[in-house]
C-alpha cells in the first residue's frame, strides 16, 4: 500500500482503463490539453494521444449524447462534466437516453457508458454550482450511482464503473480531491463491486450512514464522540447509492439499533429518506429510537460563507442528531 | 430479367407501397384502439427513407425520431414485427416495449426510433464518432423533423461533427409542420439548410416527393463523405398526409396545400416514371400493391396472435448482466 491522493486514484484509475481496452475514451471539458478543470486526467493526452482522449466544446447535452450512441455501438466513453451540476443541461441525455435505452429497443442496446466528475457542493460556489445531484438520478431505474469517498474507493468503482456494461455515474467530490489514503500498488488490479458498502469504522451504540463528503464529517464525528466518552458510533459508508447495499444497512443497524443519515444532498426526496424506509419496513422492531437525518437546509445554495455552512452538514448537527437517537 | 439499379428502383417503389399500405392498415387499427400511446404516420413522406436506404449501405447506421414505422421497415425489419410493436406484443421489434415511437432493429442497422424532439441528433454524432475512432468507412444517416431544428441539442451535434469531422449525414425532413405549427411560425431563418452554414457544414435541398432526386443527390454526399469523413446536411422537403399524430385533425393547414401535395405523390410519381420507361407494367404495380395490402393485413394478424411480453420478464431490461471483464 502507498499513499495516494484521490485526484491520483482516479487518475491512476482511468490510465489503467484505457491502457486495458482500446474501446475505451475520455470526453468533456478541458480534459486533454488543460489535463482536466481539476486535474484529474493529467498527463492522459500525452500517453494515449487525441484520439482518446478528446476535449470538447461547452456543450454538456451533445458530447454526453455522443457518449451513449457511441456506446449503443461498443464503444466505452468516459464522460467527464467539469462538474454534475453542469450534467443537469444534458439531463436528458442522462436520464432519457443513457438508462431508458435498453427497454426501449427490448433488450437490443445497452449503454456502457461512465459519466464522472465532481457533485455537491464544494465551496462559496454558489447556487447553480453546488448540485448534489444523487437523489435527481437515483430516481431514474437503469443508472447505477456510486459515491467514493477515500481514494482506494475512487479508484476500484471507477474501475469497476468501466467495466459496466451499463450507465454509471461516478460521482466525485470535488472537496476529496486533494484528500489522501492508502491504495495498493499500482500493479494491482482493484475493483470494488457497485452496492457494496463498507464499514469505515466501527461501533456498537448507533449506526451513521454516509457517503462521499459525509463520510470524514462521520468520521470525525465518531471519533469526537468516542474521546468525550460518551458514544460508540459505527460508521457505514454507502460507496454505492444503486444499487444500495441494504443487507450491509440492515446488518450494522441490527446491532447498533440505532440510526443516523448523514446526506450531502437536500432532505425532500433525498437518499436519507429511502434509507429510513427500508430500514423501518425490514427492522422496525429492532429500532430503538426514530431514525434521524442530517442534509443540506431545504434552500438554495447560498454564496455567503457563513450561510453556506449553515445549510450543510455539520459536526455539531450530526452530533446533536446522534445524540438525540441515543437519549443523550 | 431487368439490369440491377432497374430492379431496385422497382423494389424500392414496392417499399413505398408496403409502407403506406402498413401505415394505413395501423391507423385503422389505431382507430380500433388495438394500439396505445401515440402513433404517428409517414404517409406521403415514403420517398425520403427510402430513397436514403436506396443509397446508403445495409450497415451504414441509421437513427430517426419517433415518425419512425417507415424507417425500420426500409432497412428491412419485418411488417410483422413492425405492426406487434404497435400491438405491444412480444414479437415486436422492440419486444414489445418500445412501442410505436422506439422501434429499434439491431441486426438491420437501425438505431431508433427516438422521441425526444433533436434528443437522438447527438446519439447519431456518437456512432459517427464510432465509425471514425475505428476507421471503419461506415456513414450515419441521421433523420429528424423540421421541428428539431429549433431543439439546442441539434446545434450542439451539428457543431460538435463539424469539428470533429464526423462522417454523418443530418437529414432533416421537411414536411412543413412541427407538430402544428409552421415552419413559417416556429422558425426565424426560414430556409432551414442555411442552418448548416455556422457550422461550416455544407447544405443541399432535395425535393422529398421525388424518389430518384432523394437517392441520386443522398448518393453522391455518402461517397464524398466515405471517401473523406465530414459532415453533410439534407433539408429534404416533403408533406405529411395525415396529422402529426393519430389524435391529430391537421386543422391548422388547408385543404388546398394538403391537396397539391397529393398531387405530387411519391409514390404515383415513381410509377409514372418507371411506367413512362417501360419498366414497369400496370399489372405488376397492381400485384405490388396488392401484395403490399395483405403483407400489412397479415401482419395484424401476426400481432393479434402474437403473446404478451411475460410479466415475469419485467425487470429484465433495466440493466444488463455482467461486466467486460
Amino acid at each position: 500500500m502507498r499513499e495516494i491522493t484521490y485526484r491520483q486514484a482516479l487518475n491512476e484509475a482511468l490510465a489503467e482503463e484505457l491502457a486495458r481496452d482500446p474501446n475505451v475514451f475520455l470526453m468533456g471539458e478541458e480534459v486533454a490539453e488543460y489535463n482536466g478543470a481539476y486535474k484529474v486526467s493529467q498527463g492522459l493526452l500525452e500517453r494515449f494521444g487525441p484520439r482518446r482522449i478528446i476535449d470538447t466544446p461547452i456543450s454538456e447535452n451533445g458530447f454526453a449524447g455522443m457518449g451513449v450512441g457511441a456506446a449503443m455501438v461498443g464503444l466505452r466513453p468516459i464522460i467527464e462534466f467539469m462538474t454534475f451540476s453542469f450534467s443537469l443541461v444534458a439531463f436528458d441525455q442522462v436520464v432519457n437516453n443513457a438508462p431508458n435505452m435498453l427497454t426501449m429497443s427490448g433488450g437490443q442496446f445497452n449503454v456502457p457508458i461512465t459519466f464522472r466528475g465532481p457533485n455537491g457542493p464544494a465551496h462559496q460556489l454558489g447556487a447553480t454550482h453546488s448540485h448534489a445531484t444523487e437523489c435527481l438520478y437515483a430516481n431514474i431505474p437503469g443508472l447505477k450511482i456510486c459515491t467514493p469517498a477515500t481514494p482506494r474507493d475512487a479508484k476500484g468503482l471507477l474501475k469497476t464503473a468501466i467495466r459496466d456494461n451499463n450507465p454509471v455515474l461516478v460521482l466525485e467530490s470535488e472537496l476529496l480531491y486533494s484528500s489522501k489514503g492508502l491504495v495498493e500498488p499500482e500493479d494491482f488490479e482493484l475493483l470494488i463491486p457497485l452496492g457494496q458498502a463498507e464499514l469505515k469504522r466501527e461501533g456498537s451504540d448507533v449506526t451513521i450512514i454516509c457517503y462521499a463528503q459525509t463520510v470524514p464529517l462521520a468520521l470525525a464525528v465518531a471519533e469526537r464522540l468516542e474521546n468525550e466518552g460518551e458514544i460508540s458510533a459505527e460508521v457505514l459508508d454507502l460507496r454505492s447509492i444503486k444499487p444500495l447495499d441494504l443487507e450491509a444497512i440492515l446488518k450494522s443497524v441490527s446491532k447498533t439499533h440505532r440510526v443516523v443519515v448523514v446526506e450531502q444532498d437536500r432532505p425532500f426526496c433525498g437518499v436519507g429518506a429511502e434509507i429510513c424506509y427500508r430500514i423501518q419496513k425490514e427492522i422496525f422492531d429492532l429500532l430503538d429510537a426514530p431514525i434521524m437525518r442530517v442534509a443540506q437546509e431545504e434552500v438554495p445554495m447560498p454564496y455567503n460563507e457563513r450561510l453556506e455552512e449553515a445549510v450543510l452538514p455539520s459536526a455539531e448537527k450530526l452530533i446533536a442528531a446522534v445524540q438525540e437517537v441515543c437519549y443523550t | 430479367m431487368q439490369p440491377p439499379e432497374q430492379r431496385d428502383e422497382v423494389e424500392m417503389l414496392s417499399m413505398m407501397l408496403l409502407i403506406r399500405r402498413f401505415e394505413e392498415r395501423a391507423s385503422q387499427q389505431y382507430q380500433a384502439q388495438k394500439i396505445g400511446g401515440f402513433c404517428h404516420l409517414y404517409i406521403g413522406q415514403e420517398a425520403v427513407v427510402c430513397g436514403a436506404v436506396a443509397a446508403a449501405r445495409p450497415d451504414d447506421y441509421l437513427i430517426t425520431a419517433y415518425r419512425d414505422h417507415a424507417h425500420a421497415l426500409a432497412r428491412g425489419t419485418s411488417p410483422n414485427a413492425c405492426m406487434a410493436e404497435l400491438f405491444g406484443k412480444a414479437t415486436g421489434c422492440s419486444s414489445g416495449l418500445g412501442g410505436s415511437m422506439h422501434y429499434f432493429d439491431k441486426e438491420h442497422h437501425m438505431y431508433g426510433g427516438h422521441a425526444i424532439v433533436g434528443a437522438h441528433v447527438p446519439l447519431a454524432a456518437g456512432m459517427a464518432f464510432a465509425s471514425k475512432y475505428r476507421d471503419e468507412d461506415r456513414v450515419t444517416l441521421c433523420f429528424f423533423g423540421d421541428g428539431a431544428i429549433n431543439q439546442g441539442a441539434v446545434h450542439e451535434a451539428m457543431n460538435l461533427a463539424g469539428l470533429y469531422k464526423l462522417p454523418i449525414v443530418f437529414i432533416c425532413e421537411n414536411n412543413l409542420f412541427a407538430m402544428g405549427t409552421s415552419v413559417e411560425r416556429s422558425t426565424s431563418l426560414k430556409e432551414i439548410v442555411e442552418r448548416a452554414e455556422g457550422y461550416d457544414i455544407p447544405g443541399t435541398v432535395i425535393d422529398g416527393m421525388n424518389f430518384r432526386e432523394v437517392r441520386d443527390k443522398l448518393g453522391e454526399i455518402i461517397d464524398s463523405i466515405r471517401k473523406d469523413s465530414h459532415p453533410a446536411f439534407a433539408e429534404i422537403r416533403t408533406y405529411r398526409y395525415r396529422g402529426h399524430s393519430m389524435s391529430d385533425p391537421a386543422s391548422y393547414r388547408t385543404k388546398e396545400q394538403l391537396e397539391k401535395f397529393r398531387g405530387d405523390d411519391p409514390i404515383t410519381r415513381l410509377r409514372a416514371q418507371l411506367t413512362r420507361e417501360g419498366k414497369l407494367t400496370n399489372e405488376q404495380f397492381d400485384r405490388m400493391d396488392k401484395e403490399a395490402k395483405e403483407t400489412a393485413l397479415a401482419s395484424v394478424k401476426f400481432a393479434e396472435e402474437s403473446p404478451e411480453p411475460p410479466l415475469e420478464k419485467l425487470y429484465d431490461y433495466t440493466f444488463v448482466n455482467g461486466a467486460n471483464s
